[in-house]
């Protein structure tokens, strides 16, 4: 062999060589003995690249990335490539360049195209609406914008009896 | 604390008067779902994952299909207890070895449970007897629904269901199946369909899951891939390879009946012999007889009704639930003997095997 690959999940030298195709495209892991053994590679029941690939870090094709922390819990870059796992929602957004092409090779495609939970999305943007219009009602005030501040609370108020209505209906 | 979920008769896997269908055993489906706002379970401290659990108990507890169902807290049931849900298929491993803050619910008939604080903060499962993937479906999606009224959950219209890991992304959805597949076994075609299916992003495992060995010839056989199609698009093209496995399945057993008729019937007849008067046996051994019983049952030299006997037998010939029906702390060696025990006693009522009533086709 002209070099010697290393294992994808140690750095040790890979002995182990898989080549799987799912969907037509074609994944390649390279490991060394113990990293196969450990990850079950050498069973042959049930086992699957893609699992092993979602289990395992994903190996920087570059060391010189940026590296990005969760706003919101966070989560380092780091962390990600260790555990191949996010940390809460809002790691998608913030983490989105590394997962992307990770998508790319593990589904069908990678824009979702099923279910949509629309009561609870529209309660969530009724919610973001009304955080605003509150925001807004409080610096009108602050500005004694009387006339604008007025018409704030109608809004306010409107949303909240739709959703006591709404409540009611339940 | 799971005496009454063990001891109850009509629990969807192991009830008696069910009526258990050829080839597929059993349906399953979960769904992976999250909060808005607080940490994946992993990232979470204590504190946040007990705030889930709250939560979500309160709303999961008043939902109509949980009607008169169980919460566990993990922390609270015995390794023992664990793994006879494991063995059920009502809670994961993973499950068991949540941390402080995790739990389980599960409905009267165990159909359903919903796991808090696992990979995910909610996993939500059901399952039937059967290959039921539209109905299963139909069952889950309402009761998502129907939580989704109450629970924030966590969604991008990009990336769909915001999930843990991205192997569950987008729909969250995981469907398998659990299939009985001697005939492909037997005749030494199973490695080239888990190659064959593994292409078309669907996984086979052994019964239970990851890493579990293929005993009593009985494999899950589920979706990979959760993005980028639909709930709808993902069940049929799983449903079709699944028809497909089927009526290979069945081909098999024809040929081999064709081929070797006197060895599969010696098989058959040894096993049934075995069963009946066995005093000492293993687990895998007694899987691998009770496929034989299922076997013949479907080539009709016993009754349709024996089908679901050997179901729940293979469930109650678990480690975990010989060594908890026998009430105390016992080695391996005397569970093999509490299991013939068990197999024998049952064996009592099973009728002998009408040699005459083969089916040679279909």
């Amino acid at each position: 062999m002209a070099e010697n690959l290393k294992c994808s999940i140690c750095d040790q030298e890979a002995t182990v060589h898989l080549t799987q195709i799912v969907n037509n495209k074609i994944h390649k892991v390279d490991l060394c003995e113990s990293c196969a053994q450990e990850k079950g590679v050498t069973d042959p029941e049930g086992f699957s690249l893609a699992d092993l690939m979602s289990k395992t870090p994903f190996v920087a094709t570059s060391g010189d990335d940026d590296q990005a922390v969760c706003p919101s819990c966070g989560q380092e870059t780091v962390d990600f490539r260790r555990t191949g796992r996010l940390g809460c929602s809002d790691c998608y957004e913030v983490f989105k360049p590394l997962v992307f092409p990770v998508l790319e090779d593990m589904h069908a495609g990678t824009t979702h195209k099923g279910k949509i939970p629309i009561i609870a999305l529209s309660r969530q943007s009724s919610k973001m609406q009304l955080k605003d219009l509150q925001e807004a009602l409080a610096s009108a005030v602050a500005e004694e914008a009387y006339e604008e501040a007025a018409r704030f609370r109608d809004q306010i108020k409107t949303i909240q009896q739709a959703e006591e209505l709404e409540l009611a209906a339940k | 604390m799971i005496e009454s979920l063990i001891n109850d008769d009509r629990a969807e896997l192991t009830q008696k008067a069910k009526k258990a269908a050829p080839v597929v055993l059993s349906t399953r489906i979960r769904l992976a779902r999250n909060l808005v706002g607080p940490p994946f379970p992993e990232r979470a401290d204590v504190v946040q994952r007990r705030d889930v659990l709250t939560r979500c108990a309160g709303q999961i507890s008043a939902l109509p299909q949980m009607n008169k169902g169980t919460f566990f807290d993990i922390a609270d049931l015995s390794t023992l207890e664990k793994q006879v849900l494991v063995e059920r298929h009502l809670i994961s491993r993973e499950l068991c070895d949540g941390e402080e803050g995790t739990g389980v619910y599960i409905n009267k008939g165990q159909t359903c449970s919903v796991m808090i604080n696992e990979e995910d903060h909610l996993r939500i499962q059901f399952l039937k007897t059967g290959f039921n993937l539209k109905s299963v479906w139909k069952l889950i999606d309402a009761f998502d629904s129907e939580l989704e009224k109450t629970i924030d959950v966590a969604f991008s219209s990009e990336f769909g269901y915001l999930t843990a890991c991205p192997t569950n992304l987008g729909t969250g959805l995981r469907a398998s199946v659990m299939m009985h597949l001697p005939g492909l076994v037997v005749s030494g075609q199973m490695e080239r369909v888990i190659r064959a299916v593994s292409q078309l992003g669907i996984t086979v495992r052994g019964l239970f899951g990851e890493g579990s060995d293929a005993s009593g010839h009985i494999f899950q056989i589920s979706n990979q891939q959760t993005l980028g199609e639909s709930e709808m698009e993902i069940l049929e093209r799983l449903g079709n390879v699944l028809k497909t496995i089927i009526e290979h399945e069945l081909n098999a057993r024809y040929k081999y009946l064709e081929e070797s008729r006197e060895k599969l019937l010696d098989q058959i007849g040894r096993a049934y012999g075995v069963l009946k008067n066995t005093h000492v046996i293993a687990s895998d051994e007694a899987l691998n007889l009770l496929s034989f019983i299922r076997l013949a049952v479907d080539f009709g030299m016993l009754p349709e009704a024996t089908r679901a006997d050997v179901d729940r037998f293979v469930i109650e010939s678990q480690p975990g639930h010989v060594q908890y029906a026998a009430k105390e702390d016992i080695e391996p060696d005397a569970r093999d003997i509490a299991r013939a025990d068990r197999l024998r006693e049952e064996f009592t009522n099973i009728p002998t095997l009408a040699f005459d009533k083969l089916k040679d086709s279909e």
